[in-house]
């Protein structure tokens, strides 16, 4: 077992300021001043609006509670077949929404719906040398 | 919006499952093309009858229907290659039934067809496709597979409600025994609860024994008037009710124990006007063993939470509460990829008394719902209440 490597991810226009964040070290999420919207994944729109006129980006507090997560014991992509088993979960964030992660540096076993979590960015390294921050969370 | 009833007046005319489950030799194409003269065979139609064409399958992207069109060298009036996953063949039905009831066309043809088996595919394990594609761009980084989001929703529901790891075996012990029962089936030797237990761990809560076999293979579908079914070489079976929903994380609240179902469910109920209790079998996707009680418990045969109790002791066997894949489903009949089209069938041949050894005496209300794209992430339902004509 050793650590994932991340992919890099598909980063665009609309995603920018989470990717960015995170090589900040900072969990960016985008709230509509309009409709107080706080979203995520993040959009070129407030979903609800439909527009991008009060749409804005803060930095949340990176604190949240485990909804749901799985043991991952197979999975043939690269950068996680050898780090199995990894535990994937969808974190409820503070401020509101879920999102998709990993739970790093934890014994499977500890973690149980409800933990309480903190985020924290993992840096990897790009074939082309480049250097690009994934956020990720740990038991807190 | 308020369903109303159906308009009746389409119906399935003719069904074909091609029975290979591994086809080394065979191109996706081929083995749509072999289905599709086994449907209009059974229907007692005409290649030249056709003119409405649907389909989809793994490789089909855009101008896909229109390539299937040329292989065939079929030349509709009506085409729709909606691909909305696994349940893309149950809308296919519906909307077919619809061009059909509206005179868009008389004679649709529904395809599907797979070598997921003999390319070897890794459909469940092989993570969320490149991390390039923006469709993934905050779940490949993190590992998604299409077992670990089933995954997620089996152990949320296992902490909302005790269901166990037990009661899922009991859903893939089941579809084992009816499987027996069907000599096209891929896995027939008998399975025990503890052989599910034992089995290897995939992604926890679910081990390898909740999850779907993977096979090739393909099938065909003939929708048409009810009026011109009645007339074929088969008893017609009548489309009473329908719906489709799609259920996804939007902005990051999504209760994700709601599925599809729900709300593709509650349309086609409303619309055929009939109960629960009225249906004699359901045709229900089972991607995972998980992926059945889901279903189960969002299209209201039990209450949320109740799953585990439904699908013990032989609930939903053949002679239990409520008869679910007499064929074995895609746990052990066959998985190419995309089962919807396989629900559709079975739910037919039920209808019209032909399954022998594994069929629900007296049949004459069945219910298939299709999931495609995984519960726990983001999917699409597609409910179907089927009848025999009277």
């Amino acid at each position: 077992m050793s650590a994932i490597e991340h992919p890099l991810p598909f980063a665009s226009w609309e995603s920018r300021g989470f990717w960015e964040g995170a090589g900040r070290a900072e969990l960016v999420l985008q709230r509509c001043q309009a409709c107080d919207l706080v979203q995520h994944r993040p959009r070129g729109v407030c979903a609800h609006c439909l527009d991008d006129s009060a749409l804005t980006h803060f930095t949340a507090s990176g604190s949240g509670k485990i909804y749901s997560f799985t043991v991952t014991e197979q999975n043939q992509a690269k950068g996680f077949a050898e780090a199995c088993p990894y535990v994937m979960a969808y974190v409820e964030l503070d401020e509101g929404p879920r999102m998709l992660t990993v739970i790093v540096d934890c014994e499977p076993g500890d973690v149980a719906i409800g933990s309480r979590v903190v985020a924290d960015f993992v840096l990897q390294t790009r074939d082309d040398a480049e250097v690009f921050a994934v956020p990720v969370f740990r038991l807190s | 919006m308020t369903a109303t009833a159906f308009p009746r007046g389409a119906a399935i005319a003719g069904v074909y499952e091609h029975p290979s489950r591994f086809s080394p030799n065979k191109t996706e194409f081929q083995i749509m093309a072999e289905s599709a003269k086994g449907a209009l065979d059974d229907a007692g139609l005409q290649r030249s009858d056709v003119d409405g064409l649907f389909g989809a399958s793994m490789s089909m992207g855009m101008m896909g229907i229109v390539d299937l069109a040329e292989y065939l060298d079929l030349y509709p009036d009506y085409l729709d290659g909606t691909n909305i996953g696994g349940s893309s063949f149950v809308a296919h039905v519906t909307h077919a039934a619809a061009a059909v009831n509206a005179g868009l066309c008389q004679v649709a043809l529904v395809l599907y067809g797979s070598t997921a088996a003999s390319n070897s595919m890794a459909i469940g394990t092989g993570g969320t496709g490149g991390s390039r594609n923006p469709d993934a761009a905050f779940s490949a980084p993190y590992g998604m597979t299409t077992v670990g989001s089933y995954a997620t929703y089996a152990n949320l529901h296992m902490d909302t409600y005790g269901t166990t790891s037990e009661q899922l075996a009991e859903i893939a012990v089941t579809m084992r025994q009816h499987a027996g029962l069907n000599p096209l089936a891929k896995m027939r030797n008998p399975i025990t609860v503890n052989d599910v237990l034992e089995s290897r761990m995939i992604s926890r809560p679910l081990h390898l024994l909740d999850c779907c076999i993977i096979s090739d293979g393909g099938g065909a579908v003939v929708v048409t008037s009810l009026d011109r079914a009645r007339d074929l070489a088969k008893p017609p079976v009548q489309l009473l009710g329908c719906g489709e929903a799609v259920q996804h994380q939007g902005v990051g609240y999504s209760d994700i124990l709601t599925i599809a179902a729900k709300q593709s469910g509650a349309r086609a109920f409303e619309m055929a006007g009939v109960k629960h209790s009225d249906i004699d079998l359901a045709m229900i996707y089972d991607s995972f063993t998980i992926t059945v009680l889901a279903t189960l418990e969002n299209l209201g045969f039990c209450p949320p939470g109740e799953g585990g109790n439904f699908v013990s002791n032989g609930g939903i066997s053949l002679g239990g509460t409520l008869p679910v894949n007499p064929d074995g489903g895609g746990l052990s009949s066959n998985h190419p990829g995309m089962r919807g089209i396989f629900l559709v069938i079975e739910a037919v041949k039920q209808l019209r008394q032909e399954c022998e050894a594994r069929q629900v005496p007296n049949a004459e209300l069945a219910l298939a719902h299709g999931t495609g794209g995984t519960i726990g992430d983001k999917h699409s339902g597609a409910t179907l209440i089927l009848g025999v004509d009277r």
